[in-house]
Order: structure tokens, then C-alpha cells, then sequence
């Protein structure tokens, strides 16, 4: 890979299946099975076990009363996880649940909406020549490096002149421009859009928009599955953004409904054991889908491609 | 395929013409929403920069306050505070405890995830890439729980051997504890983009200077390391990007502790200036300090991308 920005390539990036492709590769030889070794076995567990302590700890946590979590030793369990649960659902009328559902809106629907225009916009550069190609390019690609934060205010205040500040539209419309995305949907357009393929449609008479819906999106498809995710988890971590635009704790996504309630917190620690289980429970739809999606990580890009 | 028509002379000109207007409409799109919501509101905050409110009177009257050009005052302000100094000196240390130990870790990590001599590598490397999937917000609140002393096991430990405990959320050691929850959430997603370099190196390369007798350290450090470099580079300046925005960590942890003020990082000031103090002017010039370091930092970086990157086209 001579890229410099990441690009996971779906074959091998984020890929947490068990084996790789070198693996798969007959070996040259007859390898002899190695002798394992102990220490980078022990380190890289060590370093697991450093990821997985906070996890395992709100997991127990979770399970404790108000009560129990400041007395008992921390890794020992209870069994309120249905009470806190059922305190954490009915608090204020379920508007926990009411910013989960907003966080999946905000994610689900910024995600799919930018993984289209990036696909566009990288299909545009990646199969035509045109004026201004490189000079568009760079701006976008500039885009990259612009933090995002710092834009945050600058939007507020924008948005605010059109009255959208506090409403729906105020998350999703920023989070749709992906400059990372198109870079991504350029390479992957590149990679797995043979030319001479879209040159047969072409002189088939199929027109432009119809070779790239129907024929560029599915061959392009497992590395859009991947824009996809990446500016799903984007859009789901994101705190800044949605904690300018809103004011209204209805349209809150989970990031800053659950920074407010750890601010109440400050004064009511009876409603730490809801911020805990609120955490956990926001955890889990995003664990759920980084392992249940593993296999789309490692699709191959030639497997989308005409062979001729 | 659909919608095959017939190939006639006239079919193939139009072709031509749309060809040549298709790609300006594939980008329509991403074009109309990245002048909306970036290259607008940057420009908006250089503007704003340059702009302040001049009282008049008592300043209560509706005319009395007017928007006035400012010239550089507001940067000269922003720069010259010393609030805004302690925040960049605060990120810098920070980013130099960071960096180099997140990317370090991570490209340890992914050369013993590289290394066929090592066993459970499938639990190591999910786990280990796990963080990804947790966003800032619920990190930093998960930590901070874990530093509390009635909450963390790290003070249970230390009780247990009887050591001397010291306070992670004390002024001296917050910037660790900051760190650690960066640290944490970052490692797992670099070691995968370096451990995807190094899978992409071809076996034959070292198997050679393995028969010779070449130890598995050697081969990772005269082979594996070079070929990554570009890797390592390019998480490190992503790194570095995201350390200049540090917010939502510290914001997270504000309530658990008095020792991270509303200052704190540059960001945080920017937060403050333009909501606490509806001074959206000096916010605005702080921001654009912001951006044009992250500029600074970042550009030779981009030039080697574009060259280096799209070598596949031709």
C-alpha cells in the first residue's frame, strides 16, 4: 500500500477475521510449525486486557445499586441490572431510549446519505477526465485536514440565520460532507470499476447515471459498505457538533444526553448508577455491529470486478 | 447490465457531450454541501475575526451596539492571552506524551499481531480494536469512574500492596489521565491500519533472511518497520490533528473534577469565548489560529499523499 491516508481496503483493513490472507497462501515449503512465543503472546494479551477493563468494569458496574457502587469492591457483581434498567428507561418518560433512537437517526440516516454523495463524487473523479479535476480534488482532499470542531461554531452561527439551529437538520446536514469519504470512494472506484467495462456500457448506449447506479455501486459496493461505517462511528462518537446545535434535550443524541446526566450526577449520585447503565447499554449496538459486520471488512475488491 | 440500446453515430456523439458534463454532476453534490459547510463557515469565521461590536453610550439603546471592522485586534488578544498560551502549552505536552507512546503501541502491537509465533491473536486484536467502536464521550466517563478512589481498582491494588496512592485527578497527573483515555481509544485503530501495511508486505522479502538465521526482533526491525514507515506516518500526523482538537475527553471529565478549567484546551476556550461570553469575534480568531496550525502541521504531509496515492489511476 503506497496510500498515505488510511484506506482500509475492505480485503484486509479493520479485517478481525481469524485469518489473514498471507495465511491462506500455500506455503512456499513445508513450514515447520513454529515455536510460540510467550512473551508477545503475554503483552499483546496484556494489552487486551488494558482495552477490555473499562468494558468489563461498566458491565459489572451496571449491575450494582446507587448504594453498592461507591462500597463494594469493583469487580465484584450484583443483580440490579433490571432495576437500573428499568430506572434508567423511566426516566423522564423514556428519554433515554428517545436519544438512542435519535443517535441511530442521526447516524444511520448521515451515514447513508454521505456514503452516497461521496460515492458519486469519487466515481466523478476516479472515471473522468475534466477541467478542474485536480483543483476540485485538492479542495475537497484539503477538507480532511480542516478540524472539524473548529467549524462547529462557524455552522452554529449560519445555521442559525436560517432558523435551523436546534432541530434535526442542524446534525445531519454537516455530517453528510465527508472529505475523507470521497477520498475513500475515489480509491475504491479506481481499484474495483474496470474502465473497459464502463467503456462496453457505454457503447452499448447505456447512459452515464444508469453505468453508475447499476453497474459502478455494486462492484464498488463492499467499499462503500466501509465509507458507510466509518462515518457511521463518525457521526455516533460525534459530541461537539450536536452539543452547539441543540438546545433541546429531546433531539439530543446519546453523547451528550449521557454528558448531561453525568452532570446532574455531580449533585444526585443516586443517578450514577443510571449514567453507568446508560453507557453500557449505548455500547452495545456499536460492539454488536463491529463483530456482526467483520465479514464485510474482508470482502475482496476483485471479487465485485468483470473478469475478461 | 440494462438498458442496452443500439450504437448509432448520433448515440455516441450525445454520449460524448453528456460525458463530458456527467462528472461535473456527480460531484454537484458533494461540491454544493462542502461550499455550505466548509468553505463557507470558514470564511465566515475569518470575517468574523476581523469584526467587533462597538458600544455606544450606554450601550442599551437598539443602535447602540454596531459591528465595526476590528483589523487584527482580535488575534493580537487571542494570542496574547495567557489563558490561550497555558491551553497550547497544555495540548503540546499532552500531544508529545500521546503520540509517540500511542503510535509506539500500536506498531508493537501490530508487529506481535504479525508474528505467526504468537497465539491468540484473533481475542488480542478484536479486543485490543474494541475502543473503536466506544465513543469519546463514554470513554472519558468510563475512565473517569475508574480513576475515582472509591470506584478505581487501581486504588484497591495499591491499598492491597500498601503502597502510597497518588491521585490521578490531581492537577499534576490529569494530563495523564486525559491521555490515557485518548490512548485508549486510539491504539487499536492504529495498530490496525499498521498491522494492514504489514500484511501487505510480501513473506518472501523476509523468509530469506529468516532461514539466514535472522532473529524475529532483526527481521521486524531492518525489514517490517521500513516498509511501514509511511504508515507510521500518517497515524502520527492524524494523531496529531486529533490532539489539537481535544475537547470532548476533558469536557467529559469536568464534573468529576475541579482540576480541568473551562480553559483548559484551545478548543475549550473557543467554546467558552463565543457561548459563555458571547464574544463570537475572539472565538473566531481563536479558531482560526486553530485551523492554520493544524495547516501548518499537516501540509507537507498532504503533498506526499497526492503524489503517492494514486498511482493506480492510469
Amino acid at each position: 500500500m503506497a496510500t498515505t491516508l488510511p484506506v482500509p481496503s475492505p480485503g484486509a483493513a479493520p479485517d478481525l477475521a481469524p485469518a489473514g490472507r498471507r495465511e491462506e497462501r500455500p506455503p512456499l515449503r513445508p513450514v515447520r510449525r513454529e515455536r510460540p512465543s510467550y512473551t508477545t503472546t503475554v503483552i499483546l494479551l496484556l494489552g487486551a486486557a488494558y482495552c477490555l477493563l473499562p468494558v468489563v468494569w461498566v458491565l459489572v458496574a451496571s449491575s450494582k445499586s446507587a448504594g453498592e457502587l461507591f462500597s463494594t469492591f469493583t469487580f465484584a457483581p450484583s443483580s440490579h441490572l433490571i432495576d437500573n434498567i428499568r430506572t434508567l428507561s423511566a426516566y423522564r418518560d423514556g428519554l433515554y431510549w428517545r436519544w438512542m433512537a435519535n443517535t441511530a437517526l442521526y447516524a444511520g440516516v448521515g451515514g447513508l446519505l454521505s456514503v452516497i454523495v461521496s460515492a458519486a463524487a469519487g466515481y466523478g473523479l476516479a472515471m473522468y477526465s475534466f477541467v478542474g479535476k485536480k483543483a476540485i480534488f485538492n479542495t475537497l482532499l484539503a477538507g480532511v485536514l480542516v478540524p472539524g470542531v473548529v467549524l462547529a461554531i462557524p455552522q452554529y452561527l449560519l445555521l442559525a440565520k436560517v432558523g435551523l439551529t436546534n432541530t434535526y437538520w442542524s446534525v445531519l446536514l454537516p455530517s453528510i460532507i465527508s472529505p475523507y469519504g470521497i477520498y475513500l470512494a475515489r480509491i475504491y472506484a479506481a481499484a474495483s470499476v474496470p474502465t473497459d467495462v464502463v467503456e462496453a456500457a457505454r457503447t452499448d448506449g447505456a447512459r452515464e447515471l444508469t453505468i453508475f447506479r447499476a453497474i459502478a455501486t455494486p462492484m464498488m459496493m463492499p467499499g462503500l459498505v466501509t465509507v458507510f461505517l466509518f462515518q457511521f462511528v463518525a457521526i455516533w462518537n460525534n459530541f461537539m457538533l450536536p452539543y452547539i446545535m441543540l438546545g433541546s434535550d429531546q433531539l439530543f443524541p446519546i453523547t451528550v444526553g449521557l454528558s448531561g446526566l453525568l452532570n446532574q450526577g455531580a449533585s444526585v449520585p443516586a443517578m450514577y448508577t443510571s449514567v453507568l447503565t446508560g453507557a453500557l447499554l449505548s455500547i452495545l449496538p456499536l460492539i454488536a455491529l463491529f463483530l456482526t459486520l467483520q465479514r464485510y471488512w474482508q470482502v475482496d475488491l476483485a471479487a465485485g470486478a468483470v473478469k475478461s | 447490465m440494462t438498458a442496452l440500446g443500439r450504437t448509432t453515430p448520433a448515440l455516441v456523439r450525445a454520449g460524448g457531450r453528456r460525458r463530458t458534463l456527467a462528472p461535473y454532476l456527480f460531484l454537484t453534490p458533494a461540491i454544493t454541501l462542502f461550499v455550505a459547510f466548509l468553505a463557507l463557515p470558514i470564511g465566515y469565521s475569518l470575517y468574523l475575526s476581523l469584526r467587533t461590536v462597538k458600544v455606544s453610550g450606554l450601550g442599551l439603546g437598539k443602535g447602540d451596539r454596531t459591528e465595526v471592522w476590528a483589523g487584527l485586534e482580535n488575534y493580537v488578544r487571542s494570542l496574547s492571552d495567557p489563558e490561550f498560551a497555558a491551553s497550547v502549552g497544555r495540548v503540546a505536552l499532552y500531544g508529545l506524551l500521546l503520540v509517540p507512546t500511542m503510535i509506539a503501541l500500536a506498531l508493537l502491537f501490530a508487529l506481535m499481531l504479525d508474528s505467526r509465533r504468537t497465539r491468540a491473536r484473533t481475542v488480542s486484536r478484536v479486543s485490543i480494536f474494541l475502543p473503536y467502536a466506544v465513543p469519546a464521550v463514554i470513554s472519558s466517563l468510563l475512565w473517569g469512574f475508574l480513576y475515582l478512589p472509591g470506584v478505581s481498582p487501581f486504588y484497591y491494588l495499591f491499598h492491597a500492596l500498601g503502597w502510597q496512592v497518588p491521585t490521578i485527578l490531581s492537577s499534576r497527573l490529569v494530563m495523564f489521565a486525559v491521555a490515557n483515555i485518548a490512548l485508549w481509544g486510539g491504539v487499536g485503530f492504529n495498530m490496525i491500519v499498521i498491522y494492514t501495511a504489514l500484511k501487505a508486505i510480501p513473506s518472501e522479502l523476509y523468509e530469506a533472511a529468516r532461514i539466514d538465521g535472522c532473529t524475529e526482533v532483526a527481521v521486524a526491525w531492518r525489514i517490517k518497520v521500513p516498509i511501514v514507515l509511511p504508515s507510521l506516518i500518517m497515524t502520527s500526523v492524524f494523531s496529531m490533528i486529533a490532539t489539537l482538537q481535544v475537547f470532548a475527553e476533558p469536557m467529559t471529565l469536568r464534573p468529576l473534577t475541579n482540576t480541568i478549567s473551562s480553559t483548559w484546551t484551545p478548543l475549550m476556550k473557543v467554546y467558552r469565548d463565543a457561548f459563555t461570553r458571547n464574544d463570537i469575534y475572539s472565538a473566531a480568531a481563536t479558531s482560526v489560529v486553530i485551523a492554520a496550525a493544524t495547516f501548518v502541521l499537516s501540509f507537507g504531509f498532504l503533498r506526499l499523499v497526492q503524489n503517492r496515492a494514486f498511482s493506480q489511476e492510469k
